[in-house]
């Protein structure tokens, strides 16, 4: 090491003996106890690795004295999330929804729980923010087929529309055409009667014949007024929300082939308490009645 | 390594009266370093004269001002705190007398400290480190500690016969009054660091009745420790080792900047003055040491300007004592700027120039900081609007054909009473406002703040069908509380389908 020592002339201090481009570093005094802080930091290291899990084995690894593991922990915070959860899900069950909607302390458990779950189960379907698509209905406007209610929203939750469940909602746009029961000419006299009742653009002689046509097939479940029925899931023709699309191509392509989409039973699949949170959530979107 | 050599004894200085020449050494001359460096202790004499006084003084003002100021009592009405200076961390507030900020506007805690370091920029260049001399925490409670040190235990030569003394019950009682003082320093520093975070008489109650919470506890431990530690026992160390301002402040100082300087030209060549000699081809140091004696630091001020020398003067006071005692005239160390010594050394009259680039730049920047804090603090608005647009879904179609959109609207009332604010709409015709599990449609919107506090609402606006003649139209929302007429305006969108 001796051979290393340089010392510098304008100085007279040590040098470290490392070189860069000519400039030599000055060694210059360590205080004693920054010194003996890194001692002691090592020394605590090494306390460190014997009270902690520390060092990778081939399968295993060092437990350390004390026992800590961050897995345990996670699994004790998740068991006192649960058991915090508890006492408002247990209140989520022995009400009712109205009950639910108007306490704010629920409601507040249930819109974020409902959120949650409606994250995880519908949005495959209905968007993330449940503004749906052509053919998956939109959850937040003020049009429902089968009504908007939280009592009606619950009811189809559990059961379903078109679902294998026994009391699922069901009903059927027939393929009025493709089966015979209307002729084509007919099916676009009654596509052009909708656009006019719709405020849409229509040739009015031919709606005039799509009336008599409407009265005889459609009226039964829409309505003589076109208005539909929530206990048929019958839709309101007059509006503007079209599940399938409103416009004259569209509607040829309804009553020719018919429509019937489907939405599982989520009872069985999801807890009941959980359903009744997603129930006042999707009622919250801004459509509920 | 070499070990530095003890410096001998001066020789005896043969003058009259009661100057003594000192034997000390400057601890941290840089041929007495080594690698892992035991600190040597420092004993500072006490120095008398001018600046030891101004010392005394900012050292009576700083810690009154960091004692007291909790105390302070400043009446805000019922639902504020009426502490002067207070920072509550679980209420997110921070009050100081008028002034109280929220978390987010915490930009006049970061114009605080520009205004902070430009100040302390404009003292380095003009007056060097008065900042490390006189009032830096470090320097004032080592002083202080310095101070109760002297008071127990003598001044410089007792403290070092002190030290070398076999334990004796004196020592020992000795020691364990100093060592209680100090503590009881620094549990005050701490006890008074806490109480700028709670109401003080109520945490005081508290820890007398040993009620108050962990974190008081603990703030006022680590502070404890911390003053003890760093007044009573590192000291000089925590300027020369862990300080980074000793380095910045270098590149802050100029050749006009006042550092403390020894005139060498008419100090050397120094040496023992015996009475009556002449002083003819000599300097006037008589190499009493009591520069070196009196300085915290533990340096010779003679070596020239160093990264230690805090500037704090005291060796000026030492230096003109004995001049005064010697019939020489005084300064032969003084504040004084290195063009001030070239000046001199020329036989010129210095002249020292205030009005510099540097000066003049830190003072316009202090000035235009200064100037936009207070203009943003005059014009404050008691109250905040925030408006966040649905983005899914951008917006829904109704059944009768007009378009809804939804808002999230987050209000903060920043004065003491609550406030019921009333929503009105510019925008798209026919625009209505409906706060969702509020009021009944038609009637405007009226949104309830708690006093102090932020509150959030949704709202849905909904536009009649073929008022949007675009895919996107410009709303305001405009936000006002009728009572003081206090209003809030937020530009947003209102969204419909693609034209």
């Amino acid at each position: 090491m001796t051979d290393n020592r340089h010392v510098d002339d304008v100085t007279g201090v040590e040098t470290t003996g490392h070189e860069w481009d000519g400039i030599r570093e000055l060694n210059m005094p360590l205080p004693r106890w920054w010194v003996w802080t890194f001692y002691v930091c090592i020394v605590w290291a090494i306390g460190y690795w014997i009270a902690m899990p520390s060092w990778p084995l081939v399968s295993d690894y060092t437990r350390g004295l004390l026992g800590y593991s961050q897995r345990a922990t996670v699994a004790a915070e998740i068991a006192a999330a649960k058991s915090a959860q508890a006492q408002y899900l247990d209140r989520i069950a022995a009400n009712d929804l109205s009950t639910i909607r108007d306490t704010p302390a629920l409601l507040e458990f249930a819109l974020a729980g409902g959120r949650s779950a409606f994250a995880v189960n519908c949005v495959q379907c209905h968007g993330s923010g449940g503004a749906g698509a052509p053919g998956f209905p939109n959850l937040n406007d003020d049009a429902w087929l089968w009504g908007g209610s939280l009592d009606a929203i619950h009811t189809t939750l559990r059961h379903g529309i078109r679902a294998s469940d026994p009391e699922t909602r069901i009903n059927q746009m027939p393929a009025f055409v493709r089966d015979g029961l209307i002729t084509r000419t007919q099916a676009n006299d009654a596509v052009e009667y909708v656009l006019k009742i719709s405020g849409q653009d229509a040739d009015a002689v031919a709606a005039g014949r799509g009336k008599a046509v409407f009265s005889a097939q459609c009226a039964s479940c829409h309505g003589a007024d076109a208005r539909g029925q929530h206990d048929l899931g019958a839709p309101n023709l007059t509006d503007a929300i079209w599940l399938y699309g409103g416009d004259r191509h569209a509607l040829q392509q309804t009553l020719i082939a018919g429509r019937g989409g489907v939405m599982p039973a989520w009872q069985g699949i999801l807890d009941p308490r959980t359903l009744k949170m997603l129930a006042v959530y999707v009622h919250s979107l801004g459509g509920g009645e | 390594m070499e070990t530095a050599a003890p410096m001998t004894d001066a020789p005896m200085t043969d003058v009259a009266g009661p100057v003594d020449t000192v034997d000390v050494r400057a601890v941290n001359k840089r041929e007495n370093r080594t690698l892992y460096k035991k600190r040597e202790k420092i004993h500072p004499r006490k120095a008398r004269g001018a600046f030891r006084k101004f010392k005394w003084f900012v050292m009576a003002v700083t810690l009154t001002i960091y004692y007291v100021t909790p105390w302070l009592r400043w009446d805000r009405g019922a639902n504020a705190p009426d502490q002067a200076v207070l920072v509550d961390l679980p209420g997110r507030r921070f009050y100081f007398f008028f002034i109280e900020l929220w978390p987010q506007e915490v930009y006049y805690i970061t114009g605080l400290l520009i205004l902070a370091a430009m100040a302390l920029f404009l003292t380095a260049t003009t007056v060097g480190r008065a900042w490390c001399g006189y009032s830096c925490p470090q320097t004032v409670w080592t002083d202080l500690f310095i101070a109760v040190e002297r008071l127990i235990e003598g001044d410089r030569n007792a403290r070092i016969r002190l030290d070398k003394a076999p334990m004796s019950a004196g020592k020992i009682a000795k020691r364990t009054v100093k060592h209680a003082i100090w503590l009881a320093i620094g549990v005050l520093t701490g006890g008074a660091w806490v109480f700028y975070f709670a109401d003080a008489p109520t945490l005081l109650g508290q820890l007398v009745e040993f009620d108050a919470p962990f974190a008081a506890w603990l703030w006022i431990g680590i502070l404890t420790a911390f003053t003890y530690v760093f007044g009573g026992f590192m000291r000089e160390q925590v300027c020369t080792y862990m300080c980074p301002w000793p380095r910045i402040q270098a590149a802050l100082g100029d050749e006009e900047t006042l550092i403390v300087n020894y005139d060498r030209a008419r100090g050397e060549p120094r040496g023992a003055y015996r009475r009556g000699a002449s002083w003819e081809g000599r300097g006037d140091c008589i190499d009493c040491n009591q520069c070196v004696a009196v300085c915290p630091m533990g340096i010779d001020i003679r070596d020239g300007l160093q990264l230690e020398c805090i500037s704090c003067a005291l060796c000026i006071d030492a230096c003109n004592d004995v001049m005064d005692k010697i019939g020489r005239p005084r300064n032969l160390i003084s504040y004084g700027s290195i063009a001030a010594a070239d000046a001199r050394a020329r036989g010129e009259t210095p002249k020292f120039r205030w009005i510099r680039g540097r000066t003049i730049i830190y003072s316009a920047m202090m000035l235009l900081v200064g100037a936009v804090m207070l203009y943003a603090l005059l014009t404050r608005e008691s109250l905040g609007l925030s408006v966040l647009h649905d983005r899914n879904p951008l917006y829904t179609p109704l059944s009768d054909g007009s378009v809804r959109n939804g808002y999230t609207l987050k209000i903060s009332n920043k004065t003491h009473d609550g406030r019921n604010f009333v929503l009105t709409l510019d925008g798209p015709a026919g625009a209505t406002a409906m706060r969702v599990g509020g009021d009944t449609a038609g009637a405007a919107p009226h949104f309830p703040v708690g006093p102090d506090q932020i509150a959030s609402f949704r709202v849905f606006v909904t536009v009649p069908a073929g008022a949007l003649t675009d895919e996107s139209a410009a709303l305001t929302m405009i936000l006002s509380d009728p009572g003081s007429g206090t209003r809030a305006v937020e530009e947003t969108s209102f969204r419909g389908p693609a034209k």
